[in-house]
């Protein structure tokens, strides 16, 4: 067999139908392979697309994404999404080419160093030096990725390893003795969680993307209700819980809910699942959760006390803590019911005051008005993505997910360009579903000439690009922080985004007053075929949030609630010491 | 904050490429600071032990340790407790000394401190000595008088005493 048959074998082996790539001098092997291989190959027009789509994929449907480039510009332009797929722990496997291992360190044509560039970025990388080598790596690089904390792998391939034959042995082992992620909690620690737990009058759980990733949105939902207890939101653990449930809270953090920063600031006990406590999650960390007692349950150990001081920390998948969680507790709660009654009470009169304000009838479309159309018109199971800016925190505010993997972002490394080719992959993934991409002007204009990927292999996604002719959330940030001097955030009045979606043969549709969008939105997702919405947006408006290094109970910009007249906001201000001391 | 202290941290990695770049670019890339690393065959076969020496606080030293084994090419991570470990450096000092007097006194210290001389020439003598860093420190110092042309020193590595893992 050949080293390029194998690749292709292996990863049919791992139940691998379909991947993402563009080819290259360094892969017509494999793509000579390809070329009559029932694998499907999608050819983006962009490597980054390749990735993020891959990543898109993964995110949507659990399953390890590929994506494929050739060496040197390959390789780099694959580098952003795979960084983004490494900050938000998605299983992608990254195979690069790679000059032959005779020019290997010569500077030659195309060549770079992709091991070295994607060795901080991925979970683990590989370099194949012999085609034998190949399916172990394969294998082992499914098995990292998909396990423990999850995360993008890459594979560096040189040329003539994709030529040269070998003796393909089906009985190959793979030995990784440095690789064993803790997956059950200790017993202890989670007797000692439950005892706090109990304790608590003044509960609140915080859900991170480690509740998507290990599938625990049910244990999550049930220890909820078990100890009554309000949840709240990473932007990745968004969907994680049904945020129309009345112990919902939203999302936390620097464009969190209102009413999620200031309960987070008062609670006596916050559990945190899955969650690598993010500066935009936290705001400024000694101030975060000041009266609370932490208990932090992840599958990596090293998140632990890495960023906030831990008082119960639980190593483990989440699934399985949560469950032994749930049990304990249950049996403790026999004896002792407690009651979380008074706070709980408290927090849905909180939350009804400050219910963000979704209805405008403004023209130009406020986007709050926009995303309340958007949910209108779409199942709960259809799939969004966001860009990143402020279309993203727009969205991840004000957006009612239920569902985990229906909401797809980047968020640890706040990629641009990264919504529409996820979106590419998503749908791929999960044809049976709608997905719709939510971008800025500015991050769909990065990677617009994907949208010749999903004419030609008909992928009908469709994208709603927020037009307000500016980097808004720079913008924003000159706005409120830099005295209105917007250097360099004006988009200028070019392209016409509906004529750029016509000369790709995709539909373009224009959006500009209140109960457009609805409208166009569902015709665009009956008519099955890819659809660009360009959505007219105030560029004024400013989704209030808190400026960098404060707390996030200090929130600047005015929160523009639900009621016409908004009660008291029944916030008591933190008592700084612990209650528990 | 915590009280900043020197770790001997003892690692035994898979003997592949890259893996010291691994080790090296984690501690560049997440700010740890590396003092002194050694890299060298261990017992078993396919695995290196790479002995790294770092100052910092308990909660540094906690990441470290968490972020060493993060990564898949490292098998075994420990810290080395400082009242258990042996530390042993092996240290080459190149002097200058043509005078008999000189060679002689060169030859003295050397023995004091049971070092070798490992090669002479007309100009030059060259001192071997292990053992701890501070203990070579102070060859070195003594020696420094009469005129020291090239120092190469391994940088400690560790091992822990009696029975310990
Ligand atoms: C690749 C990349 N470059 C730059 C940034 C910095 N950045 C963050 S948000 C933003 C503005 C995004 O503008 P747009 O896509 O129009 O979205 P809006 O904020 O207007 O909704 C920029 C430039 C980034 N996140 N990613
Ligand atoms: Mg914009």
């Amino acid at each position: 067999m050949k080293g390029s048959e194998a690749i292709i074998k292996s990863l049919k082996d791992q139940g691998v139908d379909i991947v993402f790539g563009y080819p290259g001098g360094v892969l017509l092997p494999l793509y000579d392979v390809l070329y009559d291989s029932d694998l499907k190959h999608i050819l983006v027009r962009h490597e980054q697309c390749a990735a993020h789509a891959a990543d898109g994929y993964a995110r949507a449907s659990g399953k390890v994404g590929v994506c494929i480039g050739t060496s040197g510009p390959g390789a780099t332009n694959l580098v952003t999404g795979i960084a983004t797929a490494h900050m938000d722990s998605s299983p992608i496997l990254a195979i690069a080419g790679q000059v032959g291992t005779a020019l290997i360190g010569r500077d030659a044509f195309q060549e770079v160093d992709t091991l070295g560039l994607t060795m901080p970025i991925t979970k683990h990388n590989f370099q194949a030096m012999q085609a034998d080598e190949i399916p172990g790596m394969i294998k082992s690089a499914f098995y990292i990725a998909s396990t423990g904390r999850q995360g993008p792998v890459a594979i560096d391939l040189p040329k003539d390893v994709q030529e040269q034959e070998f003796e393909y042995k089906a009985d190959f082992q793979i030995d990784l003795p440095g690789y064993k992620p803790t997956r059950k909690g200790h017993p202890g620690q989670i007797k000692k969680a439950s005892n706090l737990i109990l304790k608590s009058k003044k509960p609140v759980i915080l859900a991170g993307g480690g509740v998507v990733l290990s599938e625990s949105s049910d244990e999550l939902l049930e220890l909820s209700k078990l100890i009554k207890a309000p949840v709240t939101t990473t932007l990745m653990g968004k969907g994680s819980f049904p945020e129309d449930d009345p112990l919902s809270l939203g999302m936390l953090g620097m464009h969190g809910r209102k009413v999620a920063n200031l309960v987070v600031d008062e609670c006596d006990c916050l559990i945190v699942i899955g969650c690598r406590f993010s500066d935009r999650t936290t705001g400024k960390v000694d101030e975060f959760a000041p009266n609370a007692k932490i208990i932090h349950i992840d599958v990596d150990p090293a998140e632990i006390g890495k960023n906030v001081d831990i008082d119960i920390p639980i190593v483990g998948d989440a699934k399985i803590v949560l469950t032994s969680l749930i049990k304990t507790i249950s049996k403790l709660k026999e004896g002792n019911p407690g009651s979380t009654k008074e706070w709980t009470d408290y927090i849905s009169d909180f939350k009804i005051n400050c219910i963000p304000r979704l209805s405008f009838d403004d023209v130009p479309l406020k986007p709050q008005q926009v995303i309340k159309e958007i949910r209108d018109s779409i199942d709960y199971d259809a799939i969004v993505t966001t860009d990143v800016g402020q279309n993203q925190m727009w969205m991840a505010h004000y957006f009612t997910s239920k569902i985990p993997r229906t909401f797809l972002s980047s968020g640890g490394l706040g990629t641009m360009g990264f919504g529409f080719p996820a979106a590419m992959g998503a749908k791929v993934a999960l044809p049976e579903n709608d997905v719709v991409a939510v971008c800025g002007d500015g991050g769909f204009l990065m990677v617009c000439q994907d949208l010749a990927t999903v004419r030609e292999y008909d992928i009908p996604v469709v994208v709603c690009v927020l037009n307000n002719r500016y980097l808004g959330m720079v913008a924003q940030w000159q706005k409120l922080f830099y005295d209105e001097r917007m250097s360099h955030t004006h988009l200028g009045e070019v392209p016409d985004f509906v004529k750029l979606a016509e000369a790709f043969g995709v539909r373009g549709e224009r959006v500009e007053k209140p109960g457009e969008m609805k409208e166009t939105l569902q015709s665009a997702l009956k008519s099955g075929e890819p659809t660009l919405i360009d959505v007219i947006i105030d560029p004024d408006e400013i989704l209030p949030m808190v400026p960098p290094g404060c707390g996030i109970t200090e929130i600047v910009g005015e929160y523009k609630v639900e009621r016409e007249v908004p009660g008291e906001i029944p916030y008591r201000a933190p008592h700084k010491e612990k209650e528990w001391e | 904050m915590d009280e900043q202290r020197t770790h001997v941290i003892s690692t035994l990695v898979l003997n592949k490429p890259g893996v010291l770049q691994r080790v090296a670019g984690l501690f560049t890339r997440r700010g740890f600071n590396i003092d002194n690393i050694t890299v060298g065959t261990s017992e078993q076969e396919n695995m290196a032990r790479m002995t790294i020496i770092s100052k910092g606080d308990e909660k540094v030293l906690e990441q470290i340790i968490k972020q060493l084994n993060k990564l898949i090419d490292v098998v075994k991570v420990r810290d080395l407790d400082p009242e258990n470990t042996v530390k042993r450096e092996l240290c080459l000092i190149k002097i200058h000394a043509i005078s008999e007097k000189k060679r002689s006194e060169v030859i003295q210290y050397a023995n004091i401190f049971r070092g070798r001389i490992i090669d002479v020439s007309p100009e030059t003598l060259t001192v071997e000595i292990t053992g701890s860093p501070g203990k070579i420190e102070a060859l070195i110092d003594l020696l420094r008088v009469f005129g020291i042309k090239q120092i190469a020193r391994t940088g400690p590595t560790a091992i822990s005493r009696g029975t310990l893992d």
